[in-house]
């Protein structure tokens, strides 16, 4: 059988879960710890921590974040954002992360995947790529939360990225990130069918049925959800109590309106979503 | 003090579990677990620290013939099979397991421990849809009785038929002797997914990486090991 994972995506500033539209515009959603232990204790098969200014900012509060998560949580790690060097990876792996995600390094010095991948092992380094669509219909990857261009076609940046080590993928498009209009199931697919290393599906849930499609029809091996999980946790936690360090933007947490298109869902009710589809996956 | 003492003894174990560092793959994860269920971790690569240990545990992530080299420059190989010898417990994980057979597909022929009659092969590229099939494994997938075995006594006592457990390979083993204690069917290949012989128990997927259930492995194969 080959199941289908899931994965909570929870993008992180500073000491703060936030959430953004296209990658910006974040808002503080909680603490990353608690939404974090309540993935795990709710059946996540995985959690992926974004530092999201990571290259702008130092990144001690997400090494904190991930030690704290690691001791109590069970089940595998990702963390990516601004990992430049070798040792920036050797540093979040003794944090806790059992891989990393790697985007702008790896697009400036391609070989950055193979020597870490040789170093760390294959199933160790993700790939991330943020893809964006072009007038004439070409993806194209970018860096920096979608604001650089890189120069690279999607497709074949994907197999250049396998071929130099890379143990997985996740295709995020900041065209449909953040805004609930569903997954861009043309380009899932055209990363999925062009490498046969796992790829991870991100950006546009907005509902579970969103989720099966990326699976049934964009062949993704795994899918990263962010907004309809969050937005779910915070009406299951029911007021949002707490000692948020004024640091970012929260008046979505005074006002508690959720965006429009998302569709505030569980994990249990994606994977029934899933299993009504006939989707293998974990219980 | 002395009340903190004792409190403190019941939690931690007096027995020393080593955990074999070779310089292939990250092993915060391991000692984070094996450290949660009460066991007194050390982590080295030290051939007199094996020795001395009550019980060792060979992890490891990446390529086999690296990790075998590895082995041999720390001289790790003889102190392994002496352990193994000597009867202690000894628990491999992922590659930990791999490295116990006999030899590896991976480029050609790469020789292992020979702990373990038999080989270590590949996923094939392709499953039988002949569609392309993802590797590495990167997924939960289900723990298998083969055929009427019992898990009883083994560290797999008390974990339903079926279990989910987290596994990250591209390659997989095939024995060649009666040491299969569950199997596991990824994408249509059928492989086996621990072992246990004698003092040996090892497994292909991640205990530490699933979940309480996971946890619950290495508390028994602590706890029948009179570890904890």
């Amino acid at each position: 059988m080959k199941t289908i994972r899931i994965i909570p995506r929870l993008d992180i500033k500073g000491p703060n879960l936030v959430k953004g539209i296209h990658l910006e515009g974040l808002r503080v959603l909680g603490k990353p710890e608690d939404f974090a232990r309540y993935y795990y204790e709710n059946g996540a098969d995985e959690l992926f921590f974004q530092d999201t200014v990571a290259s702008l900012y130092d990144r001690n509060s997400l090494h904190e974040i991930i030690t704290k998560t690691a001791k109590e949580i069970f089940i595998p790690l990702t963390v990516g954002g601004g990992l430049r060097t070798i040792d920036d990876i050797k540093n979040v792996l003794r944090a806790g992360a059992d891989k990393v995600a790697i985007n702008t390094a790896a697009i400036k010095n391609p070989q950055f995947i193979r020597e870490a991948s040789l170093k760390f092992g294959s199933s160790t380094i993700v790939i991330a790529i943020e893809a964006i669509r072009g007038s004439d219909g070409r993806y194209l990857a970018f860096t920096d939360n979608g604001r650089e261009y890189s120069g690279l076609e999607v497709v074949s940046w994907a197999r250049k990225a396998e071929e130099l080590g890379a143990g997985e993928i996740v295709i995020t498009s900041v065209d449909k990130e953040g805004t609930g209009e569903g997954y861009d199931l043309e380009l899932i697919r055209s990363i999925s069918e062009a490498v046969s290393i796992p790829v991870i599906a991100h950006g546009g849930a907005s509902t579970p049925v969103d989720v099966v499609r990326a699976i049934q029809f964009g062949k993704a091996d795994a899918v990263a959800i962010a907004s309809i999980l969050h937005y779910s946790v915070m009406q299951s936690f029911g007021s949002i109590s707490s000692d948020y360090k004024e640091e970012g933007n929260i008046s979505f947490l005074n006002s508690g309106k959720i965006p429009k298109k998302i569709t505030p869902s569980s994990l249990k009710e994606i994977r029934e979503a899933l299993i009504h589809a006939e989707i293998p996956t974990r219980i | 003090m002395q009340k903190f003492q004792q409190e403190y003894n019941m939690i931690i174990s007096h027995k020393k579990i080593l955990i074999i560092d070779y310089k292939s793959g990250n092993l915060f994860s391991v000692n984070q677990a094996l450290t949660n269920i009460g066991l007194n971790v050390l982590i080295s690569s030290n051939a007199d620290d094996i020795a001395s240990a009550d019980a060792i545990v060979l992890p490891g992530v990446g390529a086999f013939g690296d990790a075998m080299n590895n082995l041999h420059n720390f001289n790790l190989v003889q102190p392994i099979k002496q352990f193994v010898e000597s009867g202690k417990p000894f628990l491999g994980i992922c590659l930990g397991l791999q490295l116990l057979f006999t030899e590896s597909e991976e480029f050609g022929y790469t020789k292992g421990l020979n702990l373990v009659k038999g080989k270590v092969k590949r996923f094939n590229m392709n499953n039988n849809a002949g569609e392309n099939r993802k590797i590495p494994q990167i997924a939960w997938n289900k723990i298998n009785r083969i055929n009427d075995n019992t898990w009883d006594n083994t560290p797999l006592q008390g974990i339903k038929d079926g279990e989910f457990m987290y596994f990250v390979h591209s390659f997989y083993v095939e024995p060649e002797e009666p040491v299969a204690l569950s199997e596991t069917n990824y994408d249509g290949q059928t492989y086996v997914s621990s072992i246990q012989k004698k003092n040996i128990f090892a497994c292909q997927f991640h205990p530490e990486k699933s979940a309480q259930e996971g946890l619950q492995i290495y508390k028994t194969w602590a706890s029948i090991n009179n570890l904890i």
